[in-house]
């Protein structure tokens, strides 16, 4: 009963923001400037948040995200520009195939773990960035030309299911499973739980949405090219959900909005927004390791003040 | 004889990724960290060589002696205000401050000294001579012996100084060690201190050889590095040397038969089929894991 209420508040809040945000962009008072900033703020809120499935909730370290974001974005361009069929089907194509390649890189990479994984990953991104490096019908480094169909409307709407799908999945048993492997893998083994399992289904389902952001990513800028997709781009992720907290899905979500709207203002100065960028990653790391919110959510600040406020009558 | 100037080509190119791997070898068996840095220490080493030259006017082995002090006070510098702290923290904190540390190097030289690419002074004569019908170069003989020369005293240091039987002791056991009175603290200086001019050589050497740099030339090598690191058995100093030898004339070969815009994938390729069947690489033990 209250799980669902919660669920109907979230919907309510998603259908207030589109319709006013909306509202902005038709009536003018957001430029193409404004409206983009807002489409590319929730492309990086779905790669956060995907990401965030597969670090904070399974506990795998990848640092290979652009990789699957690599594949959406080449395998939506080939199906709107060159077989010409409508922008949905490249979403949800792109979301697919991200899928296969995360189940390919997964399977046989998963079974190790820590700083292997971790170059593993790095490792199987950058394969994925040569091979369409290679590929002549896809442009080659000279990249590939595509026209603009992101709208504020698709990207709001792939956002929103994207949040609700990772958030059910977190509370289902499956998400606990994730989570019990993050805890301590041999014990959940232990337990019963099909570890090799979750652990792919995880890094699936983060490759899925990874993919469709990447089918958003390349409607939105015009022109793919493989140097977009480089490692740079996978830290970029990797910042996202480390500052907002491993484990905490909001926390993610903030520090997309948060960097985004830093790296917009600092577009001119490259350099600054990296030497910025790994500052905070240095600092976090120094002072902070679980990062801003650990596994909190913004929604358990709400409800330590109502259950104190329940304790304090209780004792009365 | 076209493939035994190749196979010189690949051994200088080996001996590059052999003199960086040391570096992530040596800091990974002691500190169980990969040290994303390690690369931008390269980097900065080439740079310093650069400098020396062209700006005071040294010769080539005396650029090469300021850039390995250079570095190795870089390298400890970098390990006692980042990584110092750390030394408790879980794995995934380290390796992300180690990224963090790569990134702000990179853009901090950028941001200082700007993007573009320099040329590295050509001071070494361009002669070759001949070897049954393959036309081998001055500087790969130059490239391969100052390698090897850096190889053997980093055996003489680690296995018959006490600094060496000291880091020996730590990455067996750093409780132990600790308890038996040895500083780890210094001892972990000194290996990062050793790891860093070895870069910075490779760095001089890399300027040489190929004769443009530039302030993201780190992250390749550095990566590759790792693999030959990976490939050898990390941890493990014979094995960097042979894996950053394998590494170079694996990827020259794929090169020279035609496939050059897959040459950076090969070397991906490798860690990837190593990590799958041999995870311990070619010089490691099995280790069985314990709760």
């Amino acid at each position: 009963m209250k799980k669902s209420k919660r669920f109907w508040l979230f919907i309510l809040l998603a259908v207030v923001i589109y319709s006013v945000v909306q509202l902005l962009i038709s009536t003018g008072v957001f430029g193409s400037y404004y409206s983009n900033t807002l489409i590319l703020m929730a492309i990086n809120i779905i790669l956060a948040v995907s990401l965030h499935l597969v670090i904070g909730i399974t506990g795998q370290f990848s640092i290979g995200h652009a990789g699957f974001l690599a594949v959406g974005a080449y395998i939506s361009a080939i199906i709107t520009m060159r077989l010409e069929l409508p922008f949905i089907v490249g979403i949800v194509a792109a979301g697919i195939i991200a899928t296969l390649a995360g189940l390919v890189v997964g399977i046989p990479t998963l079974r190790l773990r820590g700083d292997y994984l971790a170059i593993a990953t790095l490792g199987f991104a950058e394969i994925i960035r040569i091979i369409f490096l290679n590929i002549d019908y896809v442009g080659g480094a000279a990249g590939m030309q595509v026209s603009h169909y992101t709208t504020w409307t698709y990207a709001f709407v792939c956002l929103v299911i994207t949040i609700i799908v990772i958030t059910n999945f977190t509370n289902s048993r499956h998400g606990r499973a994730c989570i019990s492997i993050r805890e301590n893998e041999v014990a959940s083994d232990a337990m019963g739980i099909n570890t090799t399992f979750y652990k792919v289904a995880a890094f699936a389902i983060g490759a899925f949405f990874a993919g469709v952001a990447g089918a958003l990513y390349a409607h939105n800028f015009y022109i793919i090219q493989p140097v977009n997709f480089g490692f740079l781009k996978s830290f970029d992720i990797l910042i996202f959900v480390v500052l907002g907290g491993l484990g905490s899905l909001s926390g993610s979500v903030i520090a997309a909005i948060l960097l985004t709207m830093v790296s917009t203002y600092l577009q001119g100065f490259p350099e600054t927004r990296m030497i910025i960028y790994s500052l905070v990653l240095i600092l976090v790391m120094l002072y902070r390791p679980q990062g801003l919110l650990g596994t909190r959510e913004i929604t358990d600040f709400l409800k330590f003040k109502k259950s104190r406020k329940g304790v304090a009558q209780h004792v009365e | 004889m076209e493939w035994i100037q190749q196979l010189v080509n690949g051994i200088s190119l080996g001996s590059i990724y052999a003199l960086i791997a040391l570096g992530y070898t040596m800091v990974y068996g002691i500190i169980k960290l990969i040290n994303f840095a390690h690369g931008d220490v390269f980097m900065v080493g080439s740079f310093v060589g650069f400098y020396s030259i062209v700006g005071l006017g040294l010769d080539f082995f005396t650029a090469l002696v300021l850039a390995m002090i250079f570095c190795a006070i870089f390298g400890v510098l970098i390990e006692r205000i980042a990584y110092k702290r750390l030394r408790n923290a879980t794995r995934i904190a380290a390796l992300i401050t180690a990224i963090g540390v790569s990134l702000l190097i990179e853009n901090g030289f950028i941001f200082t000294w700007g993007p573009q690419p320099k040329a590295f002074p050509d001071i070494i004569a361009n002669g070759s001579f001949e070897i049954l019908g393959a036309k081998i170069s001055i500087k790969s003989i130059l490239i391969l012996s100052i390698s090897i020369t850096l190889m053997v005293i980093l055996q003489f240091i680690v296995h018959k100084t006490k600094i060496g039987k000291a880091m020996r002791a730590v990455s067996h056991d750093n409780e132990a060690a600790r308890l038996m009175g040895i500083n780890v603290d210094n001892t972990i200086s000194a290996t990062f201190a050793i790891g860093s001019a070895l870069a910075g050589a490779a760095g001089v050497i890399f300027g040489l050889y190929y004769t443009k740099i530039d302030p993201l030339m780190g992250i390749i090598p550095g990566i590759k590095a790792f693999v030959a690191a990976v490939l050898g058995g990390i941890g493990i100093i014979p094995g960097a040397m042979v894996g950053g030898l394998v590494l170079g004339v694996i990827e020259t070969f794929v090169n020279a038969s035609g496939f050059s815009l897959w040459r950076d994938a090969a070397a991906f390729v490798i860690l990837i089929l190593i990590l799958i069947f041999r995870p311990n690489g070619i010089f490691g033990k099995n280790t069985r894991e314990k709760v």
